[in-house]
């Protein structure tokens, strides 16, 4: 074939592809099922919430009139969702520390490597069992199809006809304005939100992560209109996982936030959260391995900070502000005790050290063209405000991250969803490499997002 | 053979001038609809903007109500009841006559209020001016509202005070309208017309059950129930009664169906004077009672 005719089927494939896209923007598969609704009427773009699809949600996935209970579906229907994604993509680190003739990690080199990669599979499934009884029940596995649940929860929705009393027990997300769960990016660092999951540079502690799903109960309410939310949430303070891993140490989360009418420009919401909790520090262990379940020398940890949702039109901004505080045993590393429970401190810890804190902001745009194609751009700052030693470098351990990309999807029919999506991120971690300088990294990821 | 030719040849012109004029009235009514897309809608202080719907339109509502908003959306083939039908101008939930158009604040409450018994969700997580938008919008799909205005609204006199009396007369008009032939004596939507009903459509239609503890079609209040027996609900068997009930009386009546409706924040007072007058449904084969001489207040 020579190379116009080359050109010419290039161009007839996009054509293709492009105009079969002109079919418009249809119902995402499971609830849009139930209701008849399309992708779009809950989706900013899929999978993010827009203010219907949040009041939906916080409604127990109902759209609060008769025909929430399961009675009312069609009997063919199972709410049940498979998304995953094929992809291609390209990840180069500037310094990781190989192995060289002068020994193990004496040599730092930049590795980058690409190839066609897989997703994991989400197997999303919730609804309602009854009317104001709801579930959400997500197996998930890694991309070896190992599986785990990341989301198993009922609730009790609209109790004593209260929009202000809702209660689930389970592991679910917290209830953070910008989810995590329902990102609109891919690639390892930009596919997560970095505040929700920071600590600085040798801190052990693991447990607070608000981008992870936990498990524990939650109380939420919210005004009949969705505009006013509140929602309290006691947790284990075991980061999600199952078992009781850790020792008898909770944690708590706390978010509310305000909506405003602003006409034209579109419904903006204001609001704060927080999470403060407790976790071990130290566990028994039995033949120098830990027993599961025996942590001890509860130590504090606290993160809170404002979020926002602006609206101007088809542009918005999603903000999250964060100051979070490990106490000075996780940042550090140091167990406060002997290893048997009602010893004295072992003094272990280092002199002058002090607890970490650090403060961080995140600014997320997007512009919806259309609810099939959405431009989105993140940009993520988190400075250590106090090093847990004096000696650290002060900005050791700070990130800076940028992600821009878009999605299109061309096909989203009441039984698929199909998005082609285009990501590049980039990501600085301060004195991060081996060798104390900073440590970046990049991902650019092209491929499939789908569900069905 | 020429004759076959012929009559082939003619055929063939025939199916293309019908083709041809499928083609050329559909882009027609198209070209239509796109003229109308200046179509306002006032609501309060909002002034809504057809062409400034079509977004929201695209996203929340084409998937039932179809892109020409004709109710056959892609979903509308597995929803019950089926989405309405913009282009005819028909609506149900109305302050003003039957036969005429709504206000556009009744359109306007119905995308606020959604509908129970139906998929159609309660929308008020749109700002006011999208909602208002989107009203103007709907409009925008049926020529109606270029030839017509919207009805003249029936006023509703202020609500009295509910009697023993007053209810015994609702449910003296409940059996003299024969309302029990479609809702049942018990209000159970199983009178013996009840499975013979169809819309303007001819799709099988259900009456409103009152003991389910829905919420009436076009909304809970008193007033809402008041609008609704006396403006019909259009399209439906539901007939308005405002020329055969004054409106003295249709109070009595909305007062008597509250009786019927499970415990609700409206109906405390009402359900307590049926308990305390040891209210029994009606008996159709019985003359309807004549109604309390003290139940009416004052006539318009």
């Amino acid at each position: 074939m020579s190379l116009p005719r080359k050109w010419v089927a290039g161009l007839l494939f996009l054509a293709c592809f492009v105009f079969a896209g002109f079919s418009d923007a249809h119902a995402l598969p499971a609830f849009a099922r139930k209701y008849g609704l399309r992708c779009s009427a809950c989706h900013e773009a899929w999978p993010q919430l827009n203010p219907f699809g949040q009041k939906f949600k916080d409604n127990g996935y109902q759209l609060m009139n008769d025909r929430d209970a399961p009675i009312w579906q069609n009997p063919s229907y199972w709410p049940v969702t498979f998304r995953i994604t094929p992809i291609w993509h390209r990840v180069s680190t500037d310094k990781v520390g190989v192995d060289t003739a002068a020994g193990p990690n004496t040599g730092e080199v930049q590795i980058t490597s690409h190839g066609f990669d897989l997703s994991g599979l989400d197997f999303h499934t919730g609804g309602t069992l009854d009317k104001n009884i709801s579930f959400y029940v997500l197996p998930s596995s890694d991309n070896t199809a190992s599986f785990h649940f990341e989301t198993v929860m009922a609730r009790l929705d609209n109790l004593f006809g209260s929009t202000w009393l809702n209660v689930k027990l389970g592991k679910f997300e917290l209830d953070n304005l910008l989810s995590e769960k329902r990102i609109l990016t891919l690639t390892g660092n930009g596919g997560i939100y970095q505040l929700y999951h920071f600590s600085p540079l040798g801190d052990t502690n693991g447990y607070g992560q608000i981008g992870d799903n936990q498990l524990g109960v939650e109380y939420m309410g919210h005004s009949y209109n969705d505009r006013t939310r509140v929602s309290a949430a006691l947790l284990s303070s075991n980061d999600g996982t199952v078992g009781l891993p850790a020792g008898n140490s909770y944690s708590g989360f706390f978010a509310a936030s305000q909506a405003f009418d602003t006409g034209k420009l579109g419904v903006q919401r204001l609001g704060f959260y927080a999470m403060v909790g407790e976790a071990p520090t130290q566990f028994l262990s039995s033949g120098g391995v830990p027993i599961p379940g025996t942590g001890f020398g509860n130590k504090s940890f606290s993160r809170y900070g404002f979020t926002g949702q602006i609206y101007l039109g088809k542009l918005d901004f999603q903000v999250v502000t964060q100051h979070g505080s490990d106490d000075k045993y996780f940042a550090t590393a140091t167990s406060p005790y002997n290893p048997v429970p009602g010893n004295v401190p072992s003094g272990a810890l280092p002199a002058g050290a002090r607890n970490a804190t650090w403060n961080g902001f995140l600014v997320e745009p997007h512009y919806v063209f259309s609810p099939q194609l959405i431009f989105i751009g993140r940009y993520e700052g988190i400075n250590v405000s106090q090093q847990a030693l004096a000696a650290t470098p002060s900005d050791a351990g700070n990130i800076q991250t940028f992600t821009i990309g878009y999605r299109y999807m061309p096909i989203m029919t009441s039984r698929a969803g199909f998005a082609w999506h285009n990501e590049y991120n980039w990501l600085r971690q301060s004195k991060a490499a081996p060798d104390g300088t900073d440590l970046t990294s990049s991902e650019l990821l092209l491929g499939f997002d789908f569900a069905f | 053979m020429e004759t076959k030719f012929m009559k082939s040849s003619l055929l063939l012109g025939a199916a293309s001038l019908l083709l041809m004029s499928a083609v050329s009235w559909a882009q027609m009514t198209k070209y239509q609809e796109d003229q109308r897309l200046n179509m306002e809608a006032h609501v309060g202080k909002y002034t809504g903007h057809a062409a400034d719907a079509q977004a929201n339109y695209r996203r929340y509502c084409v998937g039932c109500h179809g892109v020409e908003g004709d109710g056959q959306g892609e979903n509308a083939q597995w929803l019950d009841p089926q989405p309405r039908n913009f282009t005819l101008g028909q609506f149900k939930c109305r302050s003003t006559p039957s036969g005429t158009l709504p206000t556009d604040e009744d359109l306007y409450n119905s995308v606020g209020r959604g509908f129970d018994r139906s998929v159609m969700p309660i929308w008020n997580q749109l700002t006011n001016q999208d909602k208002v938008d989107l009203v103007a919008y709907v409009k925008h799909f049926s020529s109606k509202w270029t030839t017509e205005k919207a009805g003249e609204v029936f006023p509703i006199p202020a609500e009295p005070e509910v009697t023993a009396d007053r209810v015994k007369a609702g449910q003296a008009l409940f059996q003299k309208l024969e309302c029990w032939k479609c809702h049942g004596v018990e209000g159970r939507a199983n009178g013996p017309s009840s499975d013979t009903l169809q819309d303007d459509q001819n799709r099988p239609i259900k009456p409103y059950n009152f003991t389910e503890g829905s919420r009436p079609k076009c909304g809970s209040t008193d007033r809402d129930i008041y609008k609704i027996f006396m403006s019909g609900l259009d399209g439906t068997p539901m007939p308005s009664f405002i020329d055969n009930v004054k409106p003295d009386e249709a109070w009595d009546l909305v007062f008597y169906l509250r009786t019927l409706q499970p415990k609700n924040a409206y109906n405390m007072k009402e359900r307590a004077i049926a308990k305390q007058l040891g209210l029994k449904p009606i008996d159709p084969n019985a003359p309807a009672p004549a109604a309390p001489a003290a139940s009416s207040g004052g006539q318009p």
